[in-house]
């Protein structure tokens, strides 16, 4: 069993809901990346999904795509984000670090390449957006023999035949994106999301988590009480962009709103 | 029985049921999409044996769009190259100008008989744009097209006119502002709308089904000028050449000669200020394998795998990444794939107005000027045929803003 799957069964067994964090590495510039990390963590959050900065993020919304673009501005790369990942494991050997991006970047260091140098920076888990699982067997096995669990997805138009193949294949947690839209677009719709969980958890023996429009603490927390935990990202992004030109600030506020969502969720 | 190229099916069968062309094409989409293009690939099969669908879609390519295109011999542009017969397949004549049409008419049927009220497309140069606000106009469909901000900076003629049509044309101010990114922003697009609306995707690219839809909508180039030629001339072509960006209007007029295989087929990709500057449109001469919109191909990609900008003075070519059929017939060595640049284009274009009186889109200079080169290497007594894919209206102010001349 990998770090990921560990961490999220021991806050099970304590009965606590997952706080996942999502920013972009590299945005709005290189050096923010690790220290706000630690800060996530100190602040309240379990696991981290750091973005892997990508030229076409085709299922973002406006906010996250800007980070993407901040982030390229300064040509931050997939082995950047390794080494990002490396530095931030040498002080905090707890927290699972699941990479988020697109597949591209990865088909051009290689799968073996990019397993291997994942699995020595302490990556713990993937979710490649483009890549679903019938395209994702060989990346699959190969990310396995390295100790990284491959995250897939749920959406809402997911027929139950397949919901079943993907927490099958799935590892770690099943990402269920809450909405029909790009992330950070439009509002939560709890009620649907309830009805949604009940379908899906009959078919996962796997922690669901719930991303795609929870914004604030209102939305983390009712995420929290029907699935395993929530995914906050373009609220975080958001604030990041606000506060760019102070790094000081943008940290500050940034672990003052994961503490609001953490609070909220317990 | 195994083939020359150790492809032990026939070509007809691609791609696969996943969409594969080999190892090329495919579904790289996020969750979201795949009911979406499931749904859409069970309507697509379908319909295409449904005989009202066919009906309607070959009444309204024969009464709406014009066909059968004409295959015309090109006698002055002949005697100019000095060597095989050329023959230009005249898809410029159709309705809205160009090949574009042939696809968005199939499209735009497929999206009423699915009951979806409303269609998106991408659009770069403005071509499929127009050709998709033209049959969202004829259907009586709600349209928004997404174009890149440069890129109606560059084509304010084709913003208008879709205008005209009734379509909303949507400013796309992401990563590099052109086509690459309309395409992200469209595919944003479908799946917030995915219940109401239908993708029409402009090129035989994106996910599965599509490659193989617009193939198929496209197809009709290549069945006529098989069915023409022949009556016309004779036999078979030796040679088809056509211009490659996406790869639409050059699948369309391979696709039913891929098992004749005596037929070459050349696709001619977009050399832009040529390929050692490493500003051009050529994935297939000069890319590299990765995933993009949906699909496995090549396409212009960094050392990091991040998608890098593209050049060519022919909107419609400016691209970075290519049909995944084209991709596989190219590694299978069954078509050929060549790059003619900017300048030569030009020259071509300049010459068939001259010697035919026929004013082509830039796209389809590319495949005249490397039409040109082929037939003077070849023999009287041999024929190629030339896929004019669009007329150049559109491209008089580009051309002459080079000859120093502003007519906008």
């Amino acid at each position: 069993m990998g770090m990921l799957s560990e961490r999220l069964k021991s806050l099970a067994s304590n009965n606590k809901k997952a706080l996942v964090a999502y920013i972009v590495a590299g945005d709005p510039e290189p050096g923010v990346t690790v220290p706000l990390m630690h800060r996530l963590v100190e602040s309240g959050v379990d696991v981290i999904e750091l973005g892997v900065p990508f030229s076409d993020p085709e299922a973002e919304g406006p906010v996250i795509q800007l980070a993407h673009e901040r982030a390229l501005a300064h040509n931050v790369s997939l082995g950047n984000c390794l080494e990002m990942a490396a530095e931030f494991r040498q002080s905090d050997k707890l927290t699972p670090i699941v990479l988020m991006g697109y597949l591209n970047p990865v088909e051009t260091m290689g799968y073996e390449n990019f397993a291997a140098k994942a699995s020595r920076a302490g990556v713990n888990g993937t979710i490649i957006v483009n890549l679903p699982p019938e395209e994702a067997v060989d990346m699959s096995a190969i990310l396995e023999a390295n100790d990284i669990e491959p995250v897939y997805l749920l959406a809402p138009t997911t027929t139950d035949e397949r919901a079943r193949m993907i927490c099958q294949v799935s590892k770690g947690f099943v990402y269920y994106v809450s909405l029909k839209g790009t992330t950070g677009a439009g509002n939560l719709d709890i009620d649907d999301v309830s009805e949604k969980m009940d379908r899906f958890k009959k078919l996962s023996q796997l922690p669901i988590m719930v991303g795609f429009g929870v914004k604030d603490g209102p939305g983390a927390r009712a995420v929290a009480q029907v699935a395993d935990g929530a995914v906050v990202g373009s609220a975080i992004v958001k604030l990041m962009a606000e506060h760019k030109g102070d790094l000081k600030k943008l940290n500050d506020e940034v672990g003052q709103f994961v503490s609001e969502l953490r609070a909220a969720i317990d | 029985m195994s083939n020359v190229d150790g492809h032990n099916e026939s070509l007809f069968a691609y791609p696969d049921e996943w969409g594969h062309f080999g190892r090329f094409g495919g579904k790289f989409v996020s969750e979201t999409l795949m009911a979406a293009l499931q749904n859409l690939e069970s309507e697509y099969y379908r319909l295409r044996k449904d005989t009202t669908f066919q009906e309607e879609l070959e009444r309204d390519l024969s009464e709406y769009v014009g066909r059968a295109s004409p295959l015309y011999f090109a006698q002055r542009l002949t005697t100019q190259a000095g060597g095989a017969k050329i023959y230009l397949k005249r898809e410029d004549l159709n309705h809205t100008g160009a090949h574009k049409i042939n696809n968005c008419i199939g499209q735009a049927l497929l999206a009423k008989y699915m009951g979806k009220p409303r269609i998106i497309a991408e659009t770069g140069a403005g071509q499929h744009g127009v050709a998709s606000a033209t049959v969202a106009a004829r259907f009586g469909l709600e349209c928004q097209v997404y174009m890149g901000s440069e890129d109606i900076k560059r084509q304010s003629l084709n913003v208008y006119r879709m205008k005209l049509l009734g379509a909303e044309v949507v400013p796309v101010n992401s990563g590099s502002k052109t086509l690459k990114d309309a395409l992200n922003e469209a595919m944003r697009d479908w799946v917030t709308n995915v219940d109401n609306t239908h993708y029409i995707i402009g090129t035989v690219a994106g996910p599965h089904p599509y490659p193989m839809l617009v193939r198929n909508f496209q197809a009709v180039i290549g069945e006529e000028t098989k069915r023409q030629f022949a009556e016309q001339h004779g036999g078979l072509p030796n040679a088809i050449v056509a211009c490659v960006g996406g790869g639409s209007n050059a699948m369309g007029i391979f696709y039913p000669f891929l098992e004749d295989r005596e037929v070459r087929l050349v696709g001619v990709e977009a050399a832009g200020y040529g390929l050692a500057s490493g500003k051009h449109a050529a994935p297939l001469n000069e890319g590299v394998v990765g995933v993009l919109h949906g699909n496995r191909t090549y396409l212009m990609g960094d050392a990091n795998g991040q998608i890098i900008e593209t050049h060519s003075v022919s909107a419609g070519l400016d691209y970075p990444g290519v049909g995944p059929e084209h991709a596989f017939l190219k590694d299978i060595k069954r078509a050929e794939y060549v790059a003619i640049d900017d300048e030569e284009a030009l020259d071509a274009f300049r010459a068939l107005n001259k010697l035919e009186g026929i004013l082509p889109a830039l796209e389809s200079s590319h495949a005249v000027a490397y039409g040109l080169k082929l037939a003077s290497k070849m023999s009287p007594d041999e024929s190629i045929v030339i896929n004019l894919s669009g007329r150049g209206d559109k491209d008089i102010p580009t051309v002459a803003k080079l000859d120093g001349i502003s007519i906008d």
